[in-house]
């Protein structure tokens, strides 16, 4: 080379396309450490349906059992409990179940069950997942004469009725999660799965 | 000796750094109370790294183990109680100097030009601070820790599309797991850690560039001696404010013995009551509250009554802080030399992040949702009100040379 000029362009084109090409590999780089932090398969696989034997639970009553690391609560419904659900229907903010996500096909009805009486519920709040307090009384100094009875969110206090169905004026924005589930026998539900008759 | 620093000068900057950052440095003559905090935050990383690493060497980040091996820590290892009060109590330490720090910042003008970065590299400190202590929060494993890490990661849920398998991403898990306490390990001890060190010399870099602000806020570099081109106001940092600082610690760790050994639970402040019993996925506590310095941000999320909002306020009253040295357009540095509309607007500020505080700490009812409202509006307010009359302030004459 006898010249001592510089190719400008020639040396800016280098550097750039360097660079492009080291910025790309850097990011491909980091895709497996991002991606180590998604669920391992042993987490994955975990989290088999449980089963629930409800014959010893009383009308009124609410029993919990853990699935997936999460309480799932069951409730047994009065007669009375569940004609007040309408009376709470203005006030929620899905109180036809519309949010497909928060409930399996046969949970989408008044009372969000496959049974009338038995509430199967995901016990955790849909604003920021704390579990919140069964509160069957009717009328409670603390929450107010409308109240006929439902679930009441310590941490920021959110209010769903005993349809886990979500009231307004409360951070939380969905209703609480009807879990899959179907009935092996009278009284043993398995929650986990949907069921061959689903 | 002097033969071993040449060589080692020869080498390596020793004295240079020396004289630079320590002998020669000028800060000004003026500096009062409040500027002792910096080095007592210094103080109180070195103390949280040493305890720190001392903890590690008998904790289980385990799912199964870590809460028992907390117990362990306190009951068996000896001395392991005192390690690990010295690190809880240096948390709460850590957040009362900071807050203070800034504080001063907010007084005498600190983060105004040409001081931005150094206001920008300490929220950046703040903001990695946050992130320490609240995954230094789930180790004990306890119901506090568990349901605390469950609102927090759930914060991020409220973001649109993305939220669910993002939370989902950072948990590992379908719930706070394993996974979840051990990566939070992982980031607690060694990844946090570095960046907040590494933020830390950027902070002091940046403020021995420009040097340092003070109560007056005059910038004592305008004045040099014709010959030295010493800052007339200035003094050696060592050992005039190394030794006056030495005063401080003293201070500082008189108190901090004081609860580390009398108060170590700070009532149920510093560490919560229902995080002496195991974390427990089925049951939240029956009052959920996060620890003191965390509840002035948690107030303005329970403030407002919808989930995207609600994080909304909380991430914004955290993120216009970064922005303040813009926000603020008067030209006048110090408190000293600003209108009364400042000096009302900054002391609301300060009560309304103080009674935010103590709203969060309060089961909810009517009134304390309504005057969380109140509050946050005032907390917000400090913005407005100083981005509005700071350009056309009213202010006094600042002095040529600092005052006193």
């Amino acid at each position: 080379m006898s010249t001592d000029t510089v190719d400008e362009g020639k040396r800016r084109f280098l550097v750039t396309s360097t660079s492009v090409v080291g910025a790309v590999g850097a990011g491909f780089v980091a895709v497996p450490f991002l991606s180590s932090w998604m669920p391992s398969e042993r987490a994955k696989n975990a989290g088999a349906p449980v089963e629930a034997d409800i014959s010893r639970l009383e009308e009124g009553r609410m029993m919990t059992v853990e699935w997936q690391s999460k309480p799932v609560w069951i409730v047994r419904r009065s007669e009375k409990t569940l004609a007040d659900l309408e009376k709470n229907n203005d006030n929620l903010r899905d109180p036809a179940s519309d949010n497909l996500d928060q409930q399996p096909e046969y949970a989408k009805n008044m009372q969000r069950s496959r049974k009338p009486e038995i509430l199967v519920l995901v016990g955790i709040c849909t604003h920021l997942g704390c579990s919140p307090t069964f509160r069957p009384d009717i009328a409670p100094a603390d929450l107010g004469e409308n109240w006929m009875g439902g679930f009441f969110c310590p941490c920021h206090s959110s209010k769903f009725d005993l349809a886990g169905r979500v009231f307004q004026g409360v951070p939380a924005p969905t209703n609480l999660a009807v879990p899959p589930h179907y009935y092996v026998t009278d009284n043993t539900i398995l929650i986990g799965q949907d069921g061959e008759a689903a | 000796m002097g033969k071993l620093l040449g060589w080692i000068d020869d080498r390596f900057p020793l004295s240079k750094m020396w004289n630079e950052h320590l002998a020669e440095y000028y800060a000004p003559k003026n500096f009062n109370f409040w500027y002792f905090f910096g080095s007592l935050a210094l103080l109180v990383l070195v103390i949280q790294i040493v305890s720190g690493i001392f903890l590690t060497m008998h904790y289980k980040p385990d799912g199964e183990l870590a809460f028992a091996s907390v117990e362990y820590i306190m009951r068996d290892v000896p001395y392991g109680w005192l390690i690990r009060y010295i690190h809880s109590t240096g948390a709460t330490a850590f957040f009362i100097v900071v807050y203070l720090h800034m504080f001063r910042g907010l007084m005498y003008g600190s983060y105004k030009k040409p001081r931005e970065l150094i206001w920008l590299f300490g929220m950046f400190i703040y903001l990695a601070l946050m992130a320490e202590a609240f995954m230094g929060y789930l180790l004990p494993w306890g119901q506090m820790s568990y349901w605390g890490a469950q609102v927090i990661i759930s914060l991020f849920s409220a973001i649109p599309v993305i939220g669910d398998d993002l939370t989902l991403w950072i948990r590992g898990d379908f719930v706070i797991s394993d996974a979840t306490l051990n990566r939070f390990f992982a980031l607690h001890v060694i990844a946090l850690p570095f960046v907040i060190v590494f933020l830390v010399i950027a902070h002091i870099l940046a403020l021995h560039e420009v040097g340092s602000n003070n109560p007056d806020g005059v910038e004592i570099k305008k004045n040099k001696d014709p010959v030295t081109h010493i800052p007339l106001d200035g003094i050696p940092f060592h050992p005039y404010y190394s030794v006056k600082d030495i005063v401080g610690v003293v201070a500082f760790l008189f108190f901090f013995s004081v609860v580390m050994f009398y108060f170590p639970d700070g009532g149920g402040y510093f560490l919560e009551h229902a995080n002496f019993i195991a974390s427990d996925p089925l049951k939240t506590p029956e009052h959920i509250a996060p620890v003191w310095y965390f509840t002035p941000f948690y107030a303005i999320l329970r403030a407002v009554p919808d989930k995207l909002m609600g994080v909304g306020a909380m991430g914004a009253a955290i993120v216009v802080l970064f922005f303040l040295p813009w926000i603020d357009r008067c030209k006048v540095k110090s408190i000293r030399y600003r209108s009364n509309l400042y000096k009302v607007n900054l002391v609301i500020f300060a009560v309304s992040f103080v009674v935010l505080g103590w709203l969060a700490m309060q089961p909810v009812n009517s009134t304390i949702t309504l005057m969380s409202q109140v509050f946050s509006l005032l907390y917000f307010a400090f913005f407005v009100v100083l981005y509005v009359t700071s350009k056309n302030e009213q202010t006094k004459p600042v002095p040529d040379r600092v005052t006193s």
